[in-house]
């Protein structure tokens, strides 16, 4: 985990819990946003365009930019501001444009 | 009784919502009131039953307040759906929308938009690098995480947001590097000479004065007139530069939040094709409705800021009246007894509109910072810039719909949110004919990702007879 996170807690967390990030796992607070955990851990950025592969990071953080869009256990275009963190979710960044699955339906989000 | 069928669906579970979710109900009106957040209140009293004491007295007192009206909402009958993702709404007010991984669906006999307002872009060099984000950004992760920022922090662009988070990061103890407005102090004079009976509005005009104040106090350093703002880095936001008095300034810092006031939420009332009209005043689309806020779809109300800018109070005031005429429209109240109710939401909502004229003028966006240079990404999904735009119009491009065909500008996954307002701006400059002629996107639904496995969950309505 990046040591130089934008954020950090104005009072510790009472309770944390365990998500995976791009395969890694991360402590975040209970009761927060997937994108605030994501801040609060140092993730620099979230997703990579589809046009230009700029990184994106949260930038409204109330479902208005679409640009913390993440996979969430597989399914693409999760908006992490909106969603809760949950124990055990696994994250991966939004890369790139999305590629037809013609045939692939084990796993939704292996689209790399 | 069908449960998918009640008298009045509301969207948003802000001031505007929550208070015409109180008065419907009152008259004993089914109500059910849908909500995008975890917890009501909108972005104003977002979490505000959660946040801790330390948390509240950073924020402030106008914070806090929201939390009576949040309290009595969740009393008040009214069914209530959080993290609730709308997708589509039909004119004949049935309402998609996605909870928990499952579509629904809900017909209304009435429906309130509620959606109010976000910050209104700011597109300058660099706004799309990692380390930039809004104010409101920034307010959001403090009242709904407790987060502040950890490294070297700059506020910039205009209107009291601005200032009111300065104040609070302030309290957190959180020094900010550098506080630069593109407002000045001549805004200030210019505003109270030109806005009729400017003087109404003194009560906001001390509000901001006293956030002034206060960071003067601490010694924040607060650069005014600030032009030609350029966000500095390669990957990562690194620093903000800009002119002002004569100079260019470079100040170095990790998070560059930006603000320029907010503007109706209207994704919602575009899609359902309602009446808009472009606000000089405001620069933004507004909402074409009657004193009840009756839309021009009949049985389709909008109230707070999604329909024009008016802040939290005014919304407060506008959703009590649309709830109370919905009610009456529904048969459970006549018209003369709700006078004793309706008069005074009236009286000081002449009142609380009053200042508006005066935060317009004195806030109003710098046009740099709107219409911006060709080199600025303005559609940040699809990476279209301010030249491509100008090389459309050039090319025959007549509005902001055409834009798409011509490259691919408000197609991405944000539909056009962070970059409509500028895509109007830039054309209507560029064609030289106003705002109002050039138009907005035509916005169609699925107004939110939804995939076709989740679209296959949803019940249909039953069928009703009218």
């Amino acid at each position: 985990m990046p040591a130089d996170s934008l954020f950090r807690a104005l009072v510790p967390a009472q309770k944390n819990l365990q998500i995976e990030f791009e395969g890694a796992s991360l402590s975040v607070p209970a009761g927060v946003s997937l994108a605030s955990a994501l801040l609060l851990s140092g993730i620099t950025h979230t997703r990579e365009s589809a046009v230009s592969g700029r990184p994106g990071a949260p930038y409204c953080m109330m479902g208005v930019c679409f640009e913390c869009l993440v996979e969430v256990d597989g399914q693409a275009n999760c908006q992490a501001c909106l969603l809760p963190v949950r124990a055990g979710m696994r994250v991966r960044r939004q890369r790139g444009a999305r590629e037809f699955l013609a045939g692939d339906h084990v796993e939704a989000g292996a689209d790399e | 009784m069908n449960n998918q069928i009640v008298d009045l669906i509301v969207i948003g579970a802000g001031p505007a919502g929550m208070s015409a979710a109180l008065e419907a109900t009152r008259f004993g009106l089914s109500v059910v009131v849908l909500d995008e957040q975890g917890s009501p209140g909108g972005q104003i009293y977002r979490n505000i039953l959660q946040a801790d004491a330390r948390s509240r007295s950073v924020l402030g007192d106008d914070y806090t307040a929201g939390a009576e009206l949040v309290a009595q909402f969740l009393q008040c009958g009214a069914r209530y759906l959080a993290n609730a993702a709308i997708w589509q709404v039909t004119p004949q007010r049935q309402v998609h929308y996605l909870i928990d991984g499952r579509a629904e669906v809900l017909q209304g006999h009435h429906l309130l938009i509620a959606t109010g307002a976000f910050e209104r872009p700011m597109p300058i060099p660099g706004w799309t690098l990692p380390g930039v984000m809004t104010a409101g950004a920034g307010q959001i992760l403090l009242k709904s995480a407790a987060l502040v920022p950890a490294g070297p922090v700059i506020l910039a662009g205009c209107g009291p947001l601005l200032y009111l988070l300065a104040v609070q990061y302030l309290h957190a103890g959180i020094a900010i590097e550098a506080l630069v407005d593109t407002s000045g102090q001549g805004d200030l004079l210019r505003a109270l000479r030109k806005v009729p009976g400017a003087l109404r509005g003194w009560r906001d005009l001390l509000k901001g004065l006293q956030l002034l104040i206060e960071l003067k106090r601490a010694g924040v350093r607060h650069v005014r007139d600030a032009r030609d703002l350029r966000i500095e880095g390669q990957a990562h936001a690194t620093a903000l530069s800009f002119d002002s008095g004569g100079r260019r300034w470079t100040i170095p810092a990790s998070l560059i939040l930006l603000h320029q006031g907010v503007v109706p939420n209207t994704q919602i009332s575009w899609s359902l094709r309602l009446e808009h009209d472009w606000s000089e005043q405001q620069l933004c689309w507004i909402m074409r409705r009657d004193s009840q806020g009756e839309t021009s779809l009949p049985g389709i109300y909008i109230a707070g800021d999604g329909g024009a800018i008016g802040g939290a109070q005014v919304a407060l005031l506008e959703g009590r009246l649309a709830g109370l005429a919905i009610a009456e429209r529904s048969g459970k109240v006549d018209g003369q007894s709700l006078q004793p109710f309706a008069a005074p939401y009236r009286k000081a909502l002449r009142r609380q509109r009053a200042a508006r004229p005066l935060i317009d003028a004195l806030y109003r966006p710098q046009q740099q910072n709107r219409i911006p240079a060709d080199e600025v990404i303005v559609c940040r999904c699809e990476d279209v810039s301010a030249g491509s735009i100008r090389q459309h119009v050039e090319l025959g491009c007549l509005g902001p719909n055409q834009t798409k065909a011509f490259g691919r500008c408000g197609m991405g996954p944000c539909q056009g949110r962070l970059c409509g307002l500028s895509v109007t701006e830039i054309i209507a400059e560029q064609r030289k004919v106003p705002a109002a002629e050039v138009g907005y996107y035509r916005i169609r639904s699925p107004l939110k990702p939804i995939t076709l496995a989740q679209l296959s969950t949803e019940t249909p309505l039953a069928q009703e007879h009218p």
